[in-house]
């Protein structure tokens, strides 16, 4: 196997584990001030890639305005999930909230096929498909928009959740929510913010990636539970791990289906899941120990 | 919780309803729904057994299911072993990969262990799919025999009776279980892990055999339903199986093993009905499962149960307003 190839496989599973990165950050970041995993999480970058879609082919809006609309669309789902679902079913046991979110992405699967069909749609590329060539590799541009917008997204969260007044609350409720509200802070607004967050997040990682790889009613459930994956190898509970679990597994991935064999892709992932809970249930990056028995 | 003896009563009704069911029902398309009601409520049993009474979530049973269909598909076809030996095997192999796999997953709890066994059945539909040489791939697996006596196959009435039969056996033998000290360790354990520990029981071994034994009671379904159809392909037993699961076992009652029949029962003839507004099914399933635990946290079961306390209580309240009127 000559470098440039490994190279390859390298650029192509940063670009693929952005994605997953930014889907285990809105895990993570939902998990944090509420403790719940939401297993609809794929759903958010699902629905980014398709309410984009059909703003550019059903509404006829230019590329950037229908990229641009997605993800406030997508962030507005999120809130609704919250209140209408997530709220009123606040404090019940883990597994109680496991199948509701479970039940949440299954609605939101079925809403998007029924109102846009089962068809699978691409998005046309930011900005061409002229590949710039990069040390015998071949770089897209699209994989570029991929990797700066993640950066870009990640430098921003990581503002927010040091620096400002909302991030700072938002840290408070994740370490002790009573705590936090005896202090003043509204931590109903703060899982409010949390789930339109996490939505916002996963809507740019649909759109981003929908010129790259297709999009479909039902991409979500994979790509939530990569998501997820890359959330337990980078340690639950630490966004900026999550977000480096997700470029990890990209890359294993992407090394494993060039190196091993391209029909057992999606099984990587599982199989380092797997491994890793068994292992290190608090991944790689996680300082806590993660609940065992 | 009622008693045993209510338990064993309802099981006794149900079993006569099961029995006399094809006399009511009319053609071949009906026995083979109720087949199929009785296949998917046998794993929502087992299921319900670890779910609701030991509160161990699992996301990857439909892969158990199809360890035991390919198991003895590929044991009697590919083999040319006896069918009852193919069955046996399936199940076993159902049990015996579930112990491997239970003893490093149950050490995990919530969300790890719902992604432990969600990973570890998407890895197994992976495999049906891709392994072409053994399982036939995505386009699935022809020609398993129908069970034979003295040379004549099994017909689709006498397969039905072994199906409901080995249902109420299941249900006999989870009945009798959560009767026994074993069932009150499992709602110990169910309640709070810690405290179970401190009072003595054996948390993991509890745990794992729960684990076990559920896996092999879908392996058991997995085996009737690959002999039964004598065609099985991966999609059948991927995650979206997984889930329709749970949400038979949520919907029927967490608590009720009957009730997890009944909901097995409704989630499998509904989407008959709703043949007709094809893309509607899906929509609709998220929907009864996330109102059923919003509002119904009793499910089916617990529903008819508050229902029938309620109508017991407004009669009761009438005749005494009657005799107040009366006197």
């Amino acid at each position: 196997m000559d470098p440039a190839s490994i190279l390859q496989y390298c650029i192509t599973g940063l670009t693929v584990g952005s994605t997953y990165g930014l889907a285990a950050l809105g895990f993570t970041i939902i998990f944090n001030t509420t403790g719940v995993i939401n297993f609809a999480q794929g759903e958010f970058v699902m629905l980014g890639g398709m309410v984009s879609v059909f703003a550019l082919r059903g509404m006829g809006l230019p590329e950037p305005v229908a990229v641009a609309l997605a993800v406030p669309v997508v962030t507005l789902a999120g809130a609704l999930v919250e209140r209408l679902v997530i709220r009123p079913a606040s404090g019940r046991p883990a597994m109680d909230l496991i199948i509701i979110t479970i039940g949440v992405s299954i609605l939101l699967r079925g809403l998007v096929m029924l109102v846009w069909g089962k068809d699978t749609h691409a998005l046309p590329p930011f900005s061409g498909e002229t590949p710039i060539p990069f040390l015998g590799a071949a770089l897209m541009p699209q994989s570029l928009w991929v990797l700066s917008i993640t950066l870009a997204l990640l430098a921003g969260l990581k503002y927010f959740f040091s620096a400002t007044l909302h991030g700072k609350a938002m840290l408070a409720c994740s370490h002790d929510a009573k705590a936090a509200s005896l202090v003043g802070i509204g931590v109903r607004r703060m899982v409010l913010l949390s789930f339109m967050i996490s939505a916002f997040v996963g809507a740019v990682g649909g759109v981003i990636l929908a010129p790259l790889t297709m999009t479909s009613f039902d991409v979500g459930v994979l790509l939530g539970l990569k998501g997820f994956a890359a959330c337990i190898l980078g340690g639950l509970g630490n966004p900026f791990g999550a977000a480096a679990g997700g470029l990890i597994l990209g890359v294993l991935e992407s090394l494993g289906a060039g190196l091993i064999s391209s029909a057992y892709k999606d099984a990587i992932a599982f199989v380092i899941l797997l491994a890793l809970l068994f292992v290190r249930p608090s991944g790689l990056f996680g300082a806590k120990d993660a609940k065992r028995v | 919780m009622g008693g045993f003896r209510v338990d064993a009563l309802r099981l006794c009704a149900l079993a006569a309803a099961l029995a006399l069911a094809p006399l009511v029902l009319s053609g071949g398309y009906h026995l083979t729904v109720l087949t199929m009601c009785c296949l998917h409520a046998m794993i929502a049993v087992g299921l319900n057994l670890l779910v609701g009474h030991a509160g161990q979530i699992s996301l990857g049973h439909a892969g158990f299911y199809g360890l035991g269909a390919y198991t003895t598909a590929v044991l009697t076809s590919t083999l040319g072993l006896p069918v009852p030996l193919g069955m046996a095997a399936g199940v076993l192999a159902a049990a015996a990969v579930a112990f491997l796999v239970g003893v490093p997953s149950l050490k995990l709890t919530g969300h790890y262990l719902a992604m432990a066994t969600l990973g570890f059945g998407i890895i197994l539909s992976i495999l049906f799919n891709e392994t072409v040489a053994i399982t036939g791939g995505p386009s699935g697996f022809t020609g398993i025999p129908r069970p034979a006596v003295a040379g004549t196959p099994l017909g689709d009435l006498a397969y039905y009776f072994i199906v409901a039969g080995s249902l109420c056996l299941v249900l006999l033998l989870s009945l009798n279980l959560l009767h026994s000290r074993l069932g009150r360790a499992l709602r110990a354990l169910h309640t709070s892990e810690k405290a179970a520990q401190a009072m003595g029981i054996d948390v993991a071994r509890h745990k794992l055999f729960v684990f076990v034994l559920s896996a092999g009671f879908a392996g058991l379904a997995g085996v009737l339903y690959a002999h039964y159809l004598t065609f099985i392909a991966p999609a059948s037993f991927g995650f979206s199986f997984s889930v329709e699961l749970i949400v038979m076992v949520v919907l029927g009652g967490m608590t009720s093993l009957l009730g997890s029949v009944l909901g097995a029962f409704f989630l499998t003839v509904l989407p008959e009905f709703l043949r007709v507004f094809e893309n509607v099914e899906v929509l609709l399933f998220g929907l009864i499962l996330v109102l059923c635990m919003l509002y119904l946290p009793g499910g089916l079961a617990g529903g008819l149960a508050a229902l029938t306390e309620r109508l017991r209580r407004t009669a009761r309240e009438r005749t005494r307003s009657g005799e107040a009127a009366d006197g």
